[in-house]
């Protein structure tokens, strides 16, 4: 089984006044995980809901496989849903909610009549054979024995599964995903992200999920499209995304802690420095301000005489187990920032000053509309993502 | 730094015994007060649930197994005689028969028909509000007044009813004074009255059905509007139908008012109903005793109803 490719060319859609998607295009590889990563608001749910057909985009088309699907109803779109409320059928068993997409194709209206249909020719050995396929996509997501349950006997993470379970059915060419995980609890929505994944990896088919959780899309996806206010601003690798963001916005939505944004001014091609630390000056641009993005991680410590280092004072401590964040004043820059250091720092203690130093390689400069300075393309080329 | 006297243990005391044993009397003291407040908070409701149901209950109870009429200084007990001259009574057993066709003629017009208006209003995108006050006013007005109006329709030969069926060629009637005629023509009235109410508790229920559910049904392939009414919506709305049909059928049973109003039981009998039959006896003719059988007989196949419905439906309806 693999799964089929996916195209959308200038998608637009509004909400009364409100332009929720803005001329989106977007390539989906077949096979591939793609992650909509966004704050809430940003339209990557209505657009997930315009892929199933849900919701009828104003303007642009969509290709599933080759094929154009903008008129068709979404059970002929040969895509599956899990929605975030799983939207199980309440009053019917998990047996029932995942034969329903089944029955629903394989038997036509008659068959499906209660009572009367059972009694046409085919009726019976049809639904014989949808019930064997039940128990097996049950079996091979561990939820065999659940059959007989009813959802509110169930679980958050066996809904989940039966939510799953009931998409995986009929063997669709693109499942679609919307925040799965988030009511789930943070243990279960780690053990069920990795049974996503493995999923993917089983089944080989097209994975569109839409969240809001940066770790769920770094740790998914193949690629992570970042959609901010209706548009696509970066489609790439979760660690092109992070290590190379093109825009100031999806620097600062991707990496926790935050990374911290200083703004400084250019005087002849030069950055002025840093709370004492001499920044790289190897700038096209003569004059003005620019915003210098610095990943906790960029930091590390040094000693108290080292040239180019800088000053901070600790405002706190959180301690995380493997790492320190530090909240920490610098002179010159108005907000604090924060520092990701390793546990094994020595103590540290709010009130004390330390000597830090900048990994220059990991800054980020971003002009004042927010684009990226010096970059590549914006998109990774498929075809160099596909090889 | 601080936190380093924080971590420290607290100081020992160094007589718990004296200190435990007046705890213990505080909290016995506490226990105590809380125990008298849940009494007093208790109460109120209590006396009102005795002086308003329970009483007047067992007062009926009592009234109906003793000849008394209304106003007589003395009674005496009459055993079970006014229940086994009740049952001897044809003319009562008629009533019973013209109260069961009333209620199995309301309650299933006035679900099927105010849930096809619920569906109708909530598919529609405008005027929600309008159609649904349109459709509840009937049930928020006065009937006597209402009677007036349905009496004028209903007028054998200058009511509009009437003149339609001769203009479309049809035999006419007079309605509310044929035999064959009158309880249906007080159902259809008594379903005029019940299905605004009926409607928007449906309503209601329509609402509270989550949105994702079509949605998953739509991408499951159900999107056929039969069939999402019949695996979504109708399984969705059980509690909410099993609410109505119990509180329409209490409805249908306590019928009085229509039939006090335009046809007082009549003719011969044809439209008489419980509740008719036990206001005539007890406050037309005075015979308190015989009336509370009446009611008694009225009480038990109302509890008698309520129970197998709840029991039946709990079974089949699915709550969340």
């Amino acid at each position: 089984m693999s799964g089929h490719g996916l195209v959308l060319r200038n998608i637009c859609k509004k909400f009364g006044s409100t332009n929720v998607i803005r001329n989106l295009s977007l390539n989906v590889i077949p096979g591939e995980f793609l992650t909509l990563l966004g704050p809430s608001g940003c339209g990557k749910s209505t657009l997930l809901r315009i892929i199933a057909g849900l919701e009828l985009q104003d303007e642009g088309s969509i290709a599933i496989g080759g094929r154009e699907v903008d008129g068709l109803r979404p059970k002929l779109r040969d895509v599956a849903m899990v929605f975030q409320s799983y939207a199980l059928y309440p009053h019917m068993s998990v047996a029932k909610n995942l034969a329903i997409p089944l029955l629903m194709r394989r038997l036509c209206a008659w068959q499906r009549i209660p009572v009367f249909g059972a009694l046409l020719p085919g009726t019976a050995s049809r639904k014989s054979e949808i019930i064997e396929e039940v128990a097996r996509v049950a079996k091979s997501i561990g939820i065999s024995h659940l059959l007989d349950r009813k959802p509110r006997q169930l679980s958050g993470g066996q809904r989940q599964r039966v939510a799953v379970g009931r998409a995986m059915v009929r063997h669709p060419a693109v499942f679609l995903m919307d925040e799965p995980l988030s009511n789930l609890d943070a243990k279960l929505r780690v053990q069920m992200r990795a049974e996503i994944k493995e999923l993917h990896q089983r089944l080989g088919v097209t994975f569109i999920y839409v969240t809001h959780d940066q770790v769920e899309a770094m740790t998914l996806s193949d690629r992570v499209a970042v959609m901010l206010d209706g548009e696509l601003v970066q489609v790439a690798p979760p660690q092109e995304i992070y290590a190379n963001p093109h825009d100031r916005r999806v620097a600062e939505f991707v990496g926790s802690p935050k990374i911290n944004m200083i703004d400084v001014n250019v005087c002849g091609g030069r950055l002025a420095e840093i709370g004492g630390q001499v920044l790289p000056s190897e700038l096209t641009i003569g004059q003005g301000t620019l915003t210098v993005g610095i990943r906790p991680e960029a930091f590390h410590l040094a000693s108290s005489g080292e040239p180019n280092s800088i000053s901070a004072a600790v405002r706190l401590v959180e301690h995380m187990g493997s790492d320190l964040f530090l909240h920490l004043d610098l002179t010159g820059v108005p907000d604090p920032i924060i520092a990701r250091l390793p546990a094994a720092s020595g103590h540290i203690a709010p009130g004390n000053r330390l000597h830090l130093r900048i990994r220059t390689e990991q800054l980020l400069l971003f002009s004042e509309n927010g684009q990226r300075l010096k970059q590549q393309a914006s998109v990774t080329p498929l075809r160099e993502y596909a090889r | 730094m601080t936190s380093i006297e924080m971590g420290q243990p607290p100081v020992q005391e160094d007589q718990p015994s004296l200190l435990h044993r007046s705890t213990d009397a505080v909290l016995r003291r506490l226990r105590l007060a809380e125990s008298l407040t849940a009494y007093a908070l208790a109460g109120p409701g209590v006396v009102l649930l005795l002086t308003l149901y329970i009483l007047p209950v067992a007062g009926v109870l009592f009234i109906a197994f003793t000849d008394w009429q209304f106003g007589a200084k003395t009674l005496s007990f009459v055993g079970l005689r006014n229940f086994a001259e009740l049952f001897a009574d044809s003319e009562f057993r008629k009533v019973l028969a013209n109260t069961a066709v009333y209620t199995l003629i309301v309650v299933p017009g006035t679900i099927v028909l105010s849930l096809a208006v619920a569906l109708v209003i909530e598919s529609g995108q405008t005027m929600r509000a309008f159609y649904r006050a349109v459709h509840f006013l009937p049930y928020m007005a006065t009937l006597a007044a209402m009677a007036i109006t349905w009496e004028a329709l209903l007028h054998p030969t200058v009511g509009l009813l009437n003149q339609l069926m001769t203009a479309a060629g049809l035999p006419t009637a007079n309605w509310l004074r044929d035999e064959r005629t009158v309880l249906p023509i007080l159902a259809v009235i008594g379903i005029w009255q019940n299905l605004g109410f009926a409607m928007v508790l449906i309503l209601a229920g329509l609402a509270a059905i989550p949105r994702d559910l079509y949605d998953a049904a739509d991408v499951d392939g159900i999107d056929v509007w039969f069939e999402r009414l019949r695996l979504i919506t109708l399984p969705m709305l059980g509690p909410v139908l099993m609410f109505v049909v119990i509180v329409v059928t209490l409805h249908a049973l306590k019928v009085f008012d229509t039939v006090q109003v335009l046809t007082q039981g009549g003719p011969n009998h044809a439209s008489d109903v419980l509740l008719y039959t036990l206001y005539r006896e007890s406050f037309q003719y005075l015979r308190t005793g015989y009336g509370a059988a009446v009611t008694v007989v009225f009480l038990v196949i109302v509890m008698a109803l309520t129970l197998i419905q709840a029991r039946i439906m709990d079974r089949k309806v699915h709550y969340q």
